[in-house]
C-alpha cells in the first residue's frame, strides 16, 4: 500500500439483506488531506464512515486506515471519531469524559491531562470542565465530542456531520476550529450536508448517491466540470414578456420570478433528499439566488403548451454563452427603453454540482 | 498475543471506572444493594421464623447474585439508548474488552455488597468456620454471576426495560431452584436435579460449608462447576454480543 494514503477503500460494499447501502466504492484519502464525503440523506455516507471506524463490519471489499484494516485496534488507535448519532456520557463531567477516552486509548495520565487542558481551553469549555455533560448546551456537547475525538492526538479524524443541528454561531465556531486543527497536519474525513462547509474546508470531496460514488475531485474542479451552463439573474423596471427574452440568441431557457421560486423549492428538495425545508444549512443559498437548472436537475413546472406566460420584472436566464447574452440584453434594454435594476451572473457552485450529480442519478433511477 | 490481551484488559479498567461512576455509585443502586439483603433477612428470619444459621448462606448467595446481575443486563441497552455505545465501539477496544469491563464492574459490586449480609450474619452470631473459602467463593461466584448477567443483555434492544423484564424472569426463579433457603440435602430428588443447572446452587453450597454446616457436594465440584459456568457464559456472551452489537449501533 502507498504510505501516503491515510485511507484506501477498494470495492467496499455494505448490504443489509436486499438493500445495498454502499455499493462497490473505491477511493483514497491522502495523509494530511481534508476530505469531504457528501451525499443526500440515505446515500451511504454514515454507513461508509461507520465501516471505516469499525463501528459496523463490511459485506465485501477492503478498507484500510493508516495502513491497517479499518476497524482493527491499530486503526482505531490512530483515529479520532465524532459520530453523528453518538453522545458523550451525560453523567460524567467534561473532564471525566476526556479522561475516560484517554484511558481507553492508553494515554499516559500526564499527557492526557495536558491535552485535556489545552483542548478544553481551545474549545472554550475549560471554565465548565467540572460540569456534567447533561448541563451543556447542544453546541457545547458537540465541542466536547470534538475534544473527545482529539484527546488521543489522532493522526486521522472522522467527523460525521459535526455541525448538524447546530445554530449559526456554533457552526461557525466549530468550522473555525476545524480550520485551525487542519493546520496541525492531521487527516480529516468529513461527512456533511453543508456544501459551503465542504467547499470552504475540504481539499477534495467525494459525492455518494444511492450507495455509489458519483464524483471525486476538488470542490473547484467539481464546480467547473459541472459548469457549462451559467445563470443570469436580471430584473427590469418594467414587466417584460418571457417570449421576448426566449428569442435572444444563446439563451437556453428563461424562468420568470414565479418559476424561479418554484424551481428553488424543488431544487432544495432534490438536494436534501428528504431533508425537508429549513435544513438547507448556513451555506446554502436562499430563493432568488442562482441555482442550476436544465442539467438533469428537477425543472420548474413548464407552462402548458400554447399557454401565454405572464409578463414579469424578474427573470433567470440559462446560457452557455454568458458574454454574448449580456451584450444582447444591454441592446434589448436600450431598444425597449428598459432599465436594468439587477444583473447577476452566477457561476455554478459546489451545491449546484452536488444537485446536478445527485439529481441526475435520481432521474436515471 | 499475550501482550495484546493484557493491553485490552488494561483498557477495560477504564470501562470499570466508567460503570462504577455512572451506574453503581447512584444512591438508589447502593441503597438497593444494602436494603435487599436486609429485607430478605427480615422476611425470612422474622416473617417465616427460619433459623438464622440456615438462612445466612442462602442470603449471602442471593445478595451477591442480585448485586452482580442488577446493572450488567441494562448497561448495553442503556448505552444504546443514550447513544454512547457507538463512542465506546469506535475506541480502540474489542467487544470482549467492553464486556470484560462491564463484567468486572458488576463482580466488584457483588463482592462489595456481600459485606452487608456477612455483617448481618456476624451481628446475629453466625460464625464462619472457613472464612477464606467464603471469600474465595464470593470472588469466583461474583465473576460467574456477572458473566451470566452479560448474557441477559444480548438481545439488541434499545431500551433497558426489555432486558430488565427478561432478567427478572430468569433471576427470581433461579432463587427458588438453587437450594437457597432449603439445603440441597433436604430438597426432593427432582428439585435437586433441577438445582444443578443453576450456578447459584454451587455458591450457596460453599457458603453453607463456610458457616460450618457442611456442603452437599465436594467443594472442588462446587468450584469447578462455578468456573465451568463462568467459562461457558463468557464464551457464549462474547459470541452473541459480537453478533448483536452491530445491530445496536
Amino acid at each position: 500500500m502507498n504510505n501516503n494514503y491515510a485511507i484506501k477503500v477498494t470495492n467496499l460494499t455494505k448490504r443489509y439483506r436486499q438493500l445495498v447501502a454502499v455499493d462497490d466504492i473505491s477511493f483514497e484519502v491522502n495523509k494530511g488531506e481534508f476530505f469531504g464525503f457528501l451525499g443526500p440523506n440515505g446515500a451511504g455516507k454514515t454507513t461508509t464512515i461507520r465501516m471505516l471506524t469499525g463501528i459496523i463490519g463490511k459485506s465485501s471489499g477492503e478498507a484500510r486506515v493508516m495502513g491497517y484494516p479499518a476497524g482493527s485496534i491499530e486503526a482505531k488507535q490512530l483515529s479520532g471519531v465524532v459520530p453523528e448519532q453518538s453522545n458523550v456520557y451525560m453523567d460524567l463531567t467534561a473532564w471525566r469524559n476526556l479522561m475516560l477516552t484517554a484511558e481507553l486509548y492508553r494515554l499516559p495520565p500526564s499527557e492526557a491531562k495536558a491535552r485535556a487542558d489545552n483542548l478544553l481551553k481551545q474549545l472554550g469549555l475549560f471554565e465548565r470542565k467540572d460540569s456534567k455533560a447533561r448541563e451543556y448546551s447542544m453546541g457545547m456537547r458537540k465541542r466536547l465530542l470534538l475534544a473527545v475525538a482529539l484527546i488521543s492526538d489522532p493522526e486521522i479524524v472522522f467527523l460525521d456531520e459535526p455541525t448538524s443541528g447546530l445554530d449559526v454561531q456554533s457552526t461557525r465556531f466549530i468550522r473555525g476550529l476545524l480550520r485551525d486543527f487542519r493546520k496541525e497536519g492531521k487527516t480529516f474525513f468529513l461527512t456533511t450536508h453543508n456544501m459551503s462547509e465542504a467547499a470552504e474546508i475540504c481539499d477534495r470531496v467525494a459525492i455518494i448517491n444511492r450507495g455509489k460514488l458519483v464524483a471525486l475531485d476538488t470542490p473547484e474542479n467539481l464546480r467547473i466540470t459541472s459548469g457549462k451552463v451559467s445563470l443570469i439573474d436580471i430584473s427590469f423596471d418594467k414587466p417584460v414578456s418571457v417570449e421576448a427574452l426566449e428569442e435572444i440568441s444563446g439563451v437556453i431557457r428563461v424562468e420568470s420570478s414565479q418559476a424561479i421560486d418554484r424551481a428553488e423549492r424543488m431544487k432544495e428538495m432534490a438536494a436534501t433528499g428528504g431533508m425537508g425545508p429549513g435544513r438547507t444549512g448556513a451555506g446554502m443559498r436562499g430563493p432568488g439566488m442562482a441555482g442550476r437548472q436544465g442539467m438533469g436537475i428537477p425543472q420548474a413546472e413548464p407552462a402548458e403548451a400554447g399557454e401565454k406566460k405572464p409578463p414579469s420584472n424578474r427573470f433567470r436566464l440559462h446560457t452557455e454563452d454568458t458574454g454574448e447574452v449580456i451584450t444582447v440584453l444591454v441592446d434589448f434594454s436600450r431598444a425597449n427603453s428598459l432599465k436594468m435594476n439587477v444583473l447577476n451572473v452566477n457561476p455554478p457552485s459546489l451545491e449546484d454540482a452536488f444537485v446536478m450529480l445527485t439529481g441526475e442519478a435520481k432521474r436515471e433511477k | 498475543m499475550k501482550n495484546r490481551i493484557l493491553d485490552q484488559i488494561i483498557r477495560s479498567i477504564a470501562i470499570v471506572k466508567k460503570d462504577v461512576v455512572i451506574y453503581y455509585s447512584k444512591g438508589p443502586v447502593v441503597l438497593m444493594g444494602v436494603l435487599w439483603p436486609a429485607i430478605m433477612f427480615i422476611s425470612f428470619a422474622f416473617g417465616r421464623g427460619m433459623a438464622i444459621e440456615n438462612l445466612m448462606p442462602g442470603l449471602i448467595g442471593v445478595s451477591v447474585f442480585f448485586a452482580c446481575s442488577a446493572i450488567a443486563p441494562v448497561a448495553f441497552p442503556w448505552e444504546t439508548a443514550q447513544r454512547t455505545l457507538e463512542r465506546l465501539v469506535s475506541a480502540p477496544v474489542a467487544i470482549w474488552t467492553i464486556l470484560f469491563g462491564d463484567m468486572l464492574a458488576s463482580a466488584l459490586v457483588g463482592i462489595i455488597i456481600s459485606i452487608a449480609p456477612i455483617l448481618i450474619a456476624i451481628g446475629f452470631g453466625v460464625t464462619f468456620t472457613s472464612p477464606l473459602m467464603l471469600v474465595f467463593a464470593i470472588i469466583v461466584g461474583s465473576i460467574c454471576f456477572a458473566t451470566m448477567a452479560l448474557l441477559l443483555s444480548v438481545a439488541p434492544v434499545s431500551g433497558p426495560q426489555y432486558t430488565q423484564m427478561l432478567s427478572t424472569l430468569i433471576k427470581f426463579p433461579m432463587m427458588f431452584i438453587s437450594g437457597v433457603f432449603i439445603p440441597l440435602a433436604n430438597l426432593p430428588a427432582p428439585a435437586r436435579a433441577i438445582s444443578f443447572i443453576s450456578p447459584l446452587t454451587y455458591f450457596t453450597d460453599i457458603a453453607r460449608y463456610a458457616t460450618g454446616h457442611g456442603s452437599y457436594l465436594p467443594l472442588y465440584v462446587d468450584f469447578l462447576a462455578i468456573i465451568t459456568f463462568t467459562f461457558v457464559f463468557w464464551v457464549i456472551a462474547v459470541k452473541l454480543h459480537n453478533r448483536t452489537l452491530p445491530l445496536r449501533v
